[in-house]
C-alpha cells in the first residue's frame, strides 16, 4: 500500500489550482469533477484509494476519494455526495470554474498484493467511488487475477453510480457484477436486500480471494463478517475508514484512530490491523 | 432427467439431509414453474406451500395503502421462499411476485407439518436450517431500517 506521494519540493499544505473539465451528475444528490490542472502542469499520479483535498474557495476543505480518470482519460475524477456546506459548494462548480486541490494523500487498495488471487470488491452507496480506480486496475491486468466479483448495494435503483459501466466489466472483462437495493419498486427487475445477501450468489475461492469492501461503516462490519463466515481470512480483507479529517498529513491529530491516524495510515486499512477499533463510534 | 430427489438434494437448503428424511420430503414435493409477473402468492392468504427456488427470481413485495408497492426482498436461485407454513395461523405476510421466469419445487405445507408432527427430528433437522435464515432475514430488515446509506446526521 503506498503512503504520501506529493512530488517532492511541494508544500502538502498548499492547495494547487484546478480547472473543472467536466461536471457530470451522477444522481439526484451525488456529482462527479473531472479536474485538471490549471495552467497545465503534469497529470497527477495516484494510487486506486487515495484521496485530494478539495477547495472551494471561500467556504472550505473536504477530504474526497479519486474516483477516476477512466481509462483513456486525463482528468482526475472526483464523485460527491452533497450532504453539507462545502459539498454543496462543490455542487455549484461549473465547467471551466476552479478550485483548490491537494493531494494525492492516504493508503491504497492492494493491487499488486491480490495478483494470482480472486478478488471481491464490495461497495455501498457513494463507497463506489474510492473502488472504481481499483476496478480499472484490476481490469488493465485482467489476465493477473483470477475471479473479479462486484457487488454493490444502494438505497434505491436511483442511487446506483456508474451503471453504464456495470455491462462493460461483466461483458469485456467477465467480471461477476450483482447489485442490490434496500427498497425498490416494481420497476426494479433486480436483487432487494443488503449487499451482505449478495455473497451467496457469486462464486470464489475464500481462502484465495482478496476483499476491498468501503462503504457505511455498519455495511462494512457486516461485510466483514459475512466473509468471514465464508472463509476468506482476516488478512485478506480491507476496509476504509473516514472519520473526519483536517490536515490529510498526519499533523494536526484530528483524524487519529487508535495508534493510527486515518489521513496517512488510511483511508484503506488491512482489516486485522484495525480490528480492535472497527466499530468504535467516535475516536 | 433429474428426480424430483436429487433435484432437492442439490439444493443448499437440503445439503446433507439423511436420504430417510430426504424421501419424506419428496414425497410432499411437486415442481412448479411461475412466469415473469406472475403472482406466487398473496399477503394474508392461506400459506400452505414452502417454496425452494432452483432458479429465477422473486420479490416479496407490501402494498401500503393508497401507495405503490414496494418490494422489500428478493430470494433467487438457492434459496427459499416462505416459512409462513409453518407457523401459526399460517397466513402468508407478503405477496410474492416472479421477476423473471422462475422455476421452483414446491412443498405443501400442511404435509410437512404433518411429517415434522410424526417425526421430531425431521422437524429440529428442517427447523436448524431454517433458523439461521429466519435470523439472517431479520438483520439484513435491522440493517435496512437502519437505512445505512442515507446522510449520517
Ligand atoms: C478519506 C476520506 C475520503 C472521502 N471520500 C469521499 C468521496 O469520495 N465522496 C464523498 O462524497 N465524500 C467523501 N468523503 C466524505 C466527505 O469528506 C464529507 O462528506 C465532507 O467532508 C462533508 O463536508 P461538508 O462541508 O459538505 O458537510 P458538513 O457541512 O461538514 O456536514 C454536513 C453533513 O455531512 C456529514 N458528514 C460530514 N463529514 C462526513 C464524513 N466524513 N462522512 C460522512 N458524513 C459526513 C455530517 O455529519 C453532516 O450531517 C470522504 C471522507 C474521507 C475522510
Amino acid at each position: 500500500m503506498a503512503g504520501q506521494m506529493q512530488p517532492p519540493g511541494v508544500n502538502p499544505m498548499i492547495p494547487q489550482t484546478y480547472r473543472v473539465n467536466k461536471f457530470i451528475r451522477e444522481t439526484h444528490d451525488t456529482f462527479s469533477l473531472d479536474v485538471v490542472p490549471k495552467g497545465g502542469t503534469e497529470p497527477m499520479v495516484f494510487q486506486p484509494g487515495q484521496f485530494n483535498m478539495l477547495y472551494a474557495f471561500g467556504v472550505g476543505e473536504v477530504p474526497i476519494s479519486i474516483s477516476g480518470p477512466k481509462p483513456g482519460t486525463q482528468g482526475m475524477i472526483h464523485t460527491i455526495r452533497d450532504v453539507g456546506v462545502v459539498t454543496r459548494a462543490l455542487h455549484h462548480l461549473k465547467k471551466g470554474q476552479t478550485l483548490g486541490l491537494r493531494g494525492p494523500f492516504g493508503s491504497s487498495w492492494p493491487i499488486e498484493e491480490s495478483k494470482g488471487q480472486d478478488v471481491v470488491i464490495m461497495a455501498g452507496g457513494i463507497g463506489l467511488a474510492p473502488l472504481r480506480p481499483a476496478l480499472y486496475a484490476l481490469l488493465e491486468q485482467r489476465d493477473q487475477y483470477g475471479e473479479i466479483v462486484l457487488l454493490y448495494g444502494v438505497r434505491n435503483p436511483e442511487d446506483l453510480l456508474f451503471t453504464k459501466e456495470f455491462e462493460t466489466w461483466r461483458g469485456k472483462y467477465g467480471v461477476q457484477v450483482k447489485l442490490t437495493v434496500d427498497t425498490a419498486d416494481r420497476e426494479w427487475r433486480g436483487n432487494v436486500g443488503v449487499v451482505n445477501t449478495l455473497i451467496q450468489r457469486v462464486t470464489f475461492d475464500p481462502l484465495n480471494t482478496v476483499a476491498m469492501i468501503c462503504g457505511p461503516e455498519v455495511m462494512m462490519r457486516f461485510a466483514v463478517s459475512e466473509l468471514k463466515r465464508y472463509g476468506v481470512p482476516e488478512q485478506q480483507l480491507y476496509v476504509t475508514l473516514e472519520r473526519n479529517l483536517k490536515c490529510a498529513v498526519g499533523f494536526c491529530g484530528h483524524c487519529q484512530f487508535g495508534p493510527a491516524f486515518i489521513c496517512k495510515d488510511g483511508a484503506v486499512f488491512r482489516y486485522d490491523k484495525v480490528k480492535p477499533f472497527f466499530g468504535i463510534r467516535e475516536i | 432427467m433429474k428426480t424430483l430427489e436429487s433435484i432437492l438434494a442439490n439444493h443448499p437448503f437440503f445439503a446433507n439431509l439423511k436420504a430417510e428424511y430426504l424421501a419424506l420430503v419428496t414425497g410432499c414435493a411437486s415442481n412448479v414453474r411461475f412466469e415473469a409477473g406472475q403472482f406466487i402468492h398473496r399477503q394474508d392468504e392461506e400459506a400452505d406451500s414452502f417454496y425452494i427456488i432452483r432458479e429465477g427470481k422473486v420479490a416479496l413485495e407490501i402494498c401500503p395503502p393508497g401507495k405503490k408497492a414496494i418490494t422489500v426482498q428478493t430470494v433467487s436461485d438457492g434459496e427459499i421462499l416462505g416459512w409462513a407454513w409453518l407457523v401459526p395461523p399460517y397466513h402468508w405476510q407478503f405477496d410474492a411476485q416472479a421477476v423473471e421466469l422462475t422455476r421452483a419445487i414446491v412443498l405443501d405445507g400442511k404435509c410437512l407439518r404433518n411429517k415434522c408432527g410424526e417425526d421430531h427430528t425431521l422437524g429440529y433437522e428442517l427447523l436448524s436450517r431454517l433458523l439461521p435464515i429466519i435470523g439472517q432475514t431479520m438483520e439484513a430488515t435491522r440493517l435496512q431500517l437502519l437505512d445505512i446509506y442515507g446522510v449520517q446526521r
